[in-house]
């Protein structure tokens, strides 16, 4: 029933061997002369749009198989073999992972021919381009892997390259710091996966660990041992994908080129989450709790991050807390057992946010690195193109209809509201309202009303046109994306939810159109309420406003992150200096440092046979080759 | 018969075993090495007549090949000796003492 095609591994493999190629021409050139940057740019964009090719090339063979058996497979190699656990390099492109690529490799691509423009004359040009390469060839890896340890390959590489890349501007110890804390953070979410793969195995592994057999075996799962792999596999999704608890390191990584944050939040690594826990569908299916689990945790992040979101002051964390916010959508999404709706959020996310942070590159851009909003302002007659395509972008985050950002948000809306997860839908309702609300919020005080630094003003320039078409492109997609899954309420026909049927365990939700006009019409009303508010604050222009008592409470994002250091890292340091400074010398030392004790005693006592004189031992030989005789002859005898 | 030559074989390398304890001059030590491999000698020899058995020989011709070397090597040692301290006492060389 499944199809081997060879191409499938040279997916991943284009952007890798980009990334090694480019990597060893910055190391044998960066000393030297250097080469033009127009090289390193061209090669950086081969292989993500190779890989493009490539994925259009698995979509149009899928397209032509019947629904029921869209898989295609190649098996590179096994990797390796103990016991009962053989583990193939093997690749799986099945509806869920095509459409993954299809908008991984699409925006990547963007974005890294945005990158060829907004990284001019940065001396690190070359590392740039290989770890971005490699950034995306690990999450075409995580995508198109077809078991959990594969997965975990990439899973593995989007978190290394995070880190690589947020601190990439690596003079500045704040940004070491933030891919520092990207990766702690990350590792704990790792050792979440990792337990809930060693689990996975342990209960079903021994008959085949590939998804597909996976799938096979799911209903020999004892239940228990089934919500225990899905609660640890979410612990990884919440440190992959920014959610409660773990949710902390994504605003940090805003150090990074804006290039990266876009990687990040549209393309790679956050949604890898989301991907794994639709991957796991016919896990979670039968697991409700653990759905609904997912679901609230997901919800409650989305309301925290909005309330952060609607306080900041920097352009990149504004956006970077309504990733976490949409985020948690996705979550709600495929909590409630919506698998097509989350993806679906994740499909037109990608576009709408990919669109605002490299909207947001080119303001900073043209401001010189400046990424305070409240030194921002009147910019849209300086930068037209920018604005009108971040409008755009602001109007799908927002989820104004009939931007994409809407369908996919009311669907997951519509799906919570079906299945009866009432407070879910009126959070992510209210959540709603609050996203509209900070993004316009962002979009008028930067675009809108009188400049507030006439200097950066003056100097404010439109970007390039490598820059501005990933932008128009963008855009195009932040429009009609959502028109992929128009629900049949305005004619549609659903089409991604058809596509993505045969590889999610889901069941549509049947509900009167009633419950759907509900739904749409909530959506809307709180969308106008929050524009109608971000309109008649910002509007017309409005100076940096001073925080007091809640509002400065969410100004410092509930001092989470002090939370953190005190109640974890700090006892954390305590444990480790009290191991170091007590544990450490009286307790493991001691025996050693005894043993050593032991032979200097040992050796003084035996140092007074040591004469030096040959005459003494001469006198030793003679007396043991005695005794030694003596002895020989006893036992002769 | 086979007895006294024994009995001069155990003389000879306890005279041997004396000298070496005993004597301070590295000549004598080293002849009263010499000693006692001609004591093993003889009693190599003596053995191989009483079972008439060539083996005895082959390991005395060996053992006297062996203390040619020796020799050789030995005084080569001693002149370096002297060399060093100019003197051929033992208890002037004492640099292993613990």
């Amino acid at each position: 029933m499944e199809q081997s095609v060879n191409y499938l591994g040279l997916i991943p493999l284009f952007p890798l061997m980009g990334a090694v190629f480019i990597g060893l021409l910055h190391v044998f050139t960066c000393n030297r002369a250097k080469l033009p940057e127009k090289v390193y740019g061209i090669l950086a964009c081969i292989g993500p749009v190779l890989s493009f090719v490539l994925a259009l090339k698995v979509f149009i063979a899928l397209k032509e198989l019947p629904a029921a058996s869209r898989f295609l497979s190649h098996k590179a190699f096994i990797w390796f073999s103990v016991g009962d656990l053989h583990i193939d390099m093997g690749f799986l492109a099945d509806p869920l992972s095509c459409l993954m690529l299809l908008f991984v490799t699409f925006i990547g691509s963007l974005i890294h021919i945005y990158s060829i423009g907004y990284m001019g004359g940065d001396k690190n040009y070359g590392k740039f381009f290989a770890y971005m390469n490699l950034f995306l060839g690990s999450m075409l890896v995580l995508v198109l892997g077809d078991s959990p340890v594969v997965m975990f390959v990439g899973w593995e590489g989007v978190g290394l390259c995070s880190y690589l890349l947020i601190s990439f501007y690596s003079e500045d110890r704040s940004n070491v710091l933030a891919g520092n804390k990207a990766f702690i953070v990350n590792r704990i979410g790792d050792l979440g996966f990792v337990l809930g793969m060693s689990f996975l195995f342990w209960g079903i592994g021994a008959s085949g660990f590939d998804y597909l057999s996976l799938k096979a075996n799911v209903q020999n799962l004892e239940p228990a041992i089934a919500l225990t792999v899905c609660l640890l596999l979410f612990v990884g999704a919440t440190g992959k994908s920014a959610q409660i608890p773990l949710y902390v390191w994504l605003p940090d990584a805003m150090a990074g080129p804006t290039p990266v944050s876009a990687l990040i939040h549209a393309a790679t690594m956050v949604t890898a989450g989301v991907y794994m826990v639709a991957r796991f569908s016919f896990l979670y299916a039968g697991v409700e709790l653990a759905g609904n689990i997912v679901a609230w945790v997901g919800i409650l992040t989305a309301l925290l991050a909005a309330i952060f979101g609607m306080f900041q002051e920097d352009i990149k964390k504004v956006l970077a807390y309504s990733t976490v916010s949409q985020l948690g959508y996705m979550f709600a999404g495929v909590g409630v057992a919506a698998y097509s709706a989350g993806i679906f959020h994740v499909f037109t996310h990608a576009f709408f946010k990919a669109l605002l942070f490299l909207g947001a590159g080119a303001v900073i851009y043209a401001l010189h690195h400046e990424q305070n909003i409240w030194k921002m302002g009147g910019l849209k007659a300086k930068m037209p193109r920018t604005y009108i395509t971040m409008v755009i972008g602001a109007f799908a985050l927002a989820g104004c209809p009939p931007f994409s950002g809407f369908f996919s948000k009311d669907e997951i809306l519509y799906s919570a509201l079906a299945t009866g997860h009432y407070g879910i839908w009126a959070v992510g309702v209210l959540v709603a309202g609050m996203t509209a609300y900070y993004t316009f919020r962002m979009i008028f005080v930067v675009f809108h009303g009188e400049p507030r630094d006439h200097h950066a003003y003056e100097h404010a320039h439109e970007a390039p046109s490598v820059m501005t078409v990933p932008l128009i492109i963008l855009a195009v997609g932040a429009l009609f994306a959502g028109f992929f899954n128009l629900p049949a309420i305005f004619g549609g026909d659903q089409m991604v939810s058809h596509w993505l049927a045969p590889s999610l365990s889901e069941h549509h939700p049947h509900a009167s159109v009633f419950v759907e006009i509900i739904a749409i019409g909530a959506s809307v009303v709180a969308f106008a309420i929050g524009f109608k508010i971000a309109y008649s604050k910002f509007g017309q222009g409005a100076p940096a406003p001073s925080y007091k008592g809640f509002a400065d409470f969410a100004y410092h994002k509930f001092y989470v992150d002090e939370l953190y250091d005190a109640v974890i890292v700090q006892p954390y340091k305590a444990i480790g200096s009290s191991i170091w400074k007590v544990i450490e010398p009286n307790v493991t030392d001691a025996p050693v440092k005894g043993v050593s004790r032991l032979y200097m005693v040992l050796g003084a006592a035996f140092k007074v046979f040591q004469v030096g004189y040959v005459r003494v031992y001469a006198i030793y030989m003679v007396l043991g080759l005695s005794l030694m005789s003596l002895l020989l002859s006893q036992s002769l005898n | 018969m086979m007895h006294n030559y024994l009995y001069l074989a155990i003389i000879l390398f306890c005279l041997g075993i004396v000298g070496v304890i005993s004597r301070r001059n590295v000549f004598t030590v080293f002849m009263s090495i010499e000693l006692m491999l001609n004591a093993a000698n003889l009693a190599f020899i003596a053995f191989a007549r009483v079972h008439e058995n060539m083996d005895g020989h082959v390991l005395a011709m060996m053992v006297m090949a062996v203390a040619a070397a020796e020799a050789a090597l030995a005084l080569a040692v001693v002149i370096l000796l002297h060399k060093h301290k100019s003197k051929l006492d033992t208890n002037v060389f004492s640099l292993l003492k613990g």
